[in-house]
């Protein structure tokens, strides 16, 4: 314990003189997140100067070991690090699929060859990956999957598209479930990493109910997938045909991210800041406004205990293996229900879609935007099938 | 502090899970009591066990012949009376009562927890005075009279009120009727002149009294705590009786659920399990939902009233606002997907329905905690 606070002091102290200004700010637009990538730039110094000091520490991906641009933080240090990166609301150095979703997946079934290159690239934010998972005729049903790489001895022709592809159009490179066996729907799958910029790539952004386009379709059209990129550094991760284990893993960890167990925003209530903004309009809350907001903090209070049993059941193994799907599908709908409240509290200024004073159009769009939360990652369907068949083990589940 | 049990805390639930499921199961208490029409409401051989095994006096000082443990053992065995439908003096002796002996002084500790320890005496509370929890105010008033009082007034709502041999009674010794200074807590036996009580039976079969002090002499050492200065004792009561009675209702929560999705596995229709039905399923999967979350926030709750923080308020009336949803859904849905046999007597499951209906009133329902959540919160 004495050496965790004195690691609490040491980071106040590093934060204080490495975090600028600037970078304490809430995050007001899209060109306030540092993506990385080939083709990033940086909105302005102060973004720059922060994320070299992170990646100088390790503090990008603080949890991953040193030796893939990590800086070795113990569970509880990485905690005491979102702590007090909290305390002074520092923006995230570097986001990316690359630090949420395919790092643990290397982490957990990398060679050491493909962990030394491509985690300390996604450490560097030198590569923006973007994830292939869902296709037109398969989403829910995501193990149907059609995009089929053809086997050339050493290297695959892939065909197909995928759809819901976050940021293709921005991305590097893509990890990417491709079919390699037509004969085994689960065993038949790979889980290929390539570059975007291969020939027979391209992508389409969609346009979306919010207005914005943070999803493409993405085209493969004979694209050459060399099977190896050099010594002990395969193309696919894990096994050929066994992609549906990475994927598998993968989702779990992405219905928690979705989940919003770790905190933040999205847990506490809203009740307090729904009256004080109404008072900014010179309005007040409706009672049975007010009414709705009390029983929405009620169970959104409830739920940030949950997140917190969570996370402390699954350090130390007590978490039911399933229980990611419950935390996904409670977190998104409570999700959904306070942007529907933040909306009836907001009144017609809510429905501003450009306005100065909206920051164009903050709230609606976030409003639609949560819309997906339920959607993504696995429907609050999918959820409850699954809580139905794993954990309250019901029949024909 | 993780949020899940200790090793002791789990030891703990292994002994009151298998202790409660064999002695205060539905058949060996709930059904035999009220089939016997008992106007004690519980049984008193299953208290002396409960005494016996240290649970009576879990949260009382070690120094005061208790066990000295906190809100998350009792809430252990709430859980566990909850899930059997265990009527039991527990969350009114053990906890609410308990909790303002605490505060007296070494006398008052001396003479009554001995016998609430031991199982000997139970204790009731009498704090509600309307149809709903509103303990902001307190009419009953105590005058001085030579060196002690003379109560008058009425409480209702008082569990246990006919069985109870002491009744822990908040009365105002000055101010007005809403104010929060000019509360006293006394230790009244039941018996005390000038005392009646109205016994009813609850929808649940507890029973509770309506109860009438008319001048009713106390000596002045029947004080519990402060003269006027007895808001902080009744506020701790009520922190303390509030996630208790949340433990409870999670209990039953868990209770009616696990009793539904068995029954699910059971019952044919169609030439099926009714369970593969997609339309139950997710009813099913949605409650398993928001009743681990309810536990969750239960089990911070407990935590935090623990540790002495003062967001433990807050999150008590969450806890017990979310326990008491909670516990409905589970309840109604319990109902509705046993069917018909939902409906009879003979079914447990109903009699889920009804404690849950009972106990999600007991200190404030779930509108009441709502809103206090709001208030609490600034709005």
């Amino acid at each position: 314990m004495a050496d965790l606070e004195t690691f609490r002091s040491e980071t106040r102290a590093w934060l204080e003189a490495n975090c600028p200004p600037e970078m304490r700010e809430p995050v007001r637009d899209e060109s306030d997140i540092y993506w990385g990538g080939r083709r990033a730039t940086f909105k302005n110094g102060a973004q720059k100067a922060w994320l070299e000091a992170c990646i100088n520490k390790g503090y990008t991906v603080p949890s991953w070991p040193k030796a893939y641009g990590g800086a070795g933080l113990s569970p509880a240090e990485a905690k005491v690090l979102r702590e007090e990166m909290g305390r002074i609301n520092a923006r995230p150095p570097l986001s990316s699929f690359g630090i949420w979703m395919l790092g643990p997946a290397l982490l957990h079934f990398g060679t050491e060859g493909q962990k030394q290159r491509f985690l300390n690239e996604i450490a560097r934010g030198e590569i923006r990956w973007c994830q292939g998972y869902s296709e037109p005729g398969s989403g829910s049903d995501l193990v149907s999957l059609q995009t089929y790489g053809e086997d050339k001895d050493d290297h695959w022709i892939v065909n197909g598209q995928k759809v819901w592809t976050s940021y293709a159009d921005q991305a590097d490179w893509i990890f990417c479930l491709v079919r390699t066996d037509k004969a085994d729907k689960y065993s038949g799958i790979t889980f290929m990493l390539f570059d975007m910029a291969s020939e027979g790539v391209s992508t389409k952004p969609i346009l979306l109910i919010s207005g914005n386009s943070p999803f493409c379709e993405t085209f493969f059209d004979n694209v050459e997938v060399p099977k190896s990129y050099g010594e002990d550094c395969p193309a696919y991760v894990g096994q050929i045909n066994r992609g549906w284990d990475v994927a598998k893993y993968l989702l779990g960890h992405e219905r928690e991210m979705i989940s919003g167990a770790d905190g933040g925003d999205r847990t506490s209530g809203i009740g307090a800041a729904m009256k004080r903004h109404a008072g900014k309009l010179g309005d007040e809350l409706d009672p049975v406004l007010r009414a709705e907001l009390a029983m929405f903090d009620v169970d959104a209070l409830a739920y940030s205990a949950m997140g917190e049993k969570f996370l402390d059941e699954i350090k130390v193994g007590k978490a039911h293996p399933a229980q990611p799907n419950m935390m996904k599908y409670a977190g998104t709908e409570l999700n959904k229900r306070r942007h529907e409240l933040m909306m009836a509290a907001g009144g017609s200024r809510s429905l501003e879609w450009e306005s100065e004073e909206t920051e164009g159009g903050k709230p609606s769009r976030s409003w639609l935007r949560t819309k997906a939360n339920s959607i993504e990652g696995g429907t609050s369907e999918v959820m409850l099938n699954v809580i139905a068949k794993r954990i309250l083990d019901l029949p024909g589940a | 502090m993780p949020l899940y049990h200790d090793d002791d805390q789990a030891m703990l639930a292994d002994t009151a899970r298998g202790f409660i499921a064999e002695e205060g199961n539905i058949a060996k208490q709930l059904r035999h009591w009220r089939d016997r029409d008992c106007k004690d409401g519980f049984g008193h051989g299953l208290w002396k066990q409960m005494a016996e095994m240290g649970f009576t006096g879990m949260l009382v000082e070690e120094a005061d012949g208790g066990l000295g443990m906190g809100h998350v053992e009792a809430g252990i065995v709430l859980e566990e009376i909850g899930r059997n439908l265990t009527p039991s003096p527990f969350l009114t002796s053990s906890v609410l009562a308990a909790t303002a002996l605490n505060y007296g002084s070494d006398d008052v500790k001396g003479r009554y927890l001995p016998g609430l320890i031991a199982g000997d005496s139970v204790f009731a509370v009498a704090i509600d005075e309307t149809a709903k929890h509103r303990p902001s105010r307190i009419t009953t008033r105590a005058e001085r009279s030579g060196n002690g009082f003379k109560l008058t007034g009425s409480k209702s709502f008082v569990v246990y009120g006919g069985s109870a041999g002491m009744i822990v009674v908040a009365a105002r010794t000055s101010g007005s009727d809403e104010d929060a200074d000019g509360i006293t807590l006394f230790a009244v036996p039941k018996d005390a002149s000038g005392m009646s009580h109205d016994a009813v039976r609850l929808v649940d079969s507890s029973m509770a009294t309506h109860t009438r002090f008319d001048a009713v002499e106390l000596d002045g050492d029947a004080v519990i705590g402060e003269i006027d200065g007895g808001r902080a004792v009744l506020d701790a009561m009520l922190l303390a009786g509030r996630v208790g009675a949340a433990a409870e209702g999670a209990g039953v929560a868990r209770g009616a659920m696990d009793m539904t999705v068995d029954y699910l596995k059971q019952r044919k229709q169609f030439g099926k399990l009714i369970g593969e039905f997609q339309a139950l399923q997710h009813r099913a999967s949605h409650l398993y939902s928001e009743v681990e979350i309810a536990r969750a926030a239960t089990i911070k709750a407990q935590q935090l009233l623990d540790a002495g923080a003062p967001s433990a308020d807050l999150m008590i009336s969450v806890a017990k606002a979310k326990v008491a949803k909670t516990a409905r859904l589970a309840v109604q849905e319990g109902v509705q997907m046993h069917g018909g046999i939902g409906m009879t007597d003979e079914y447990d499951i109903g009699l889920y329905m009804k404690r849950d209906r009972a106990l999600a009133e007991f200190l404030g329902d779930a509108y009441f905690h709502a809103n206090r959540v709001a208030t609490l919160s600034g709005y």
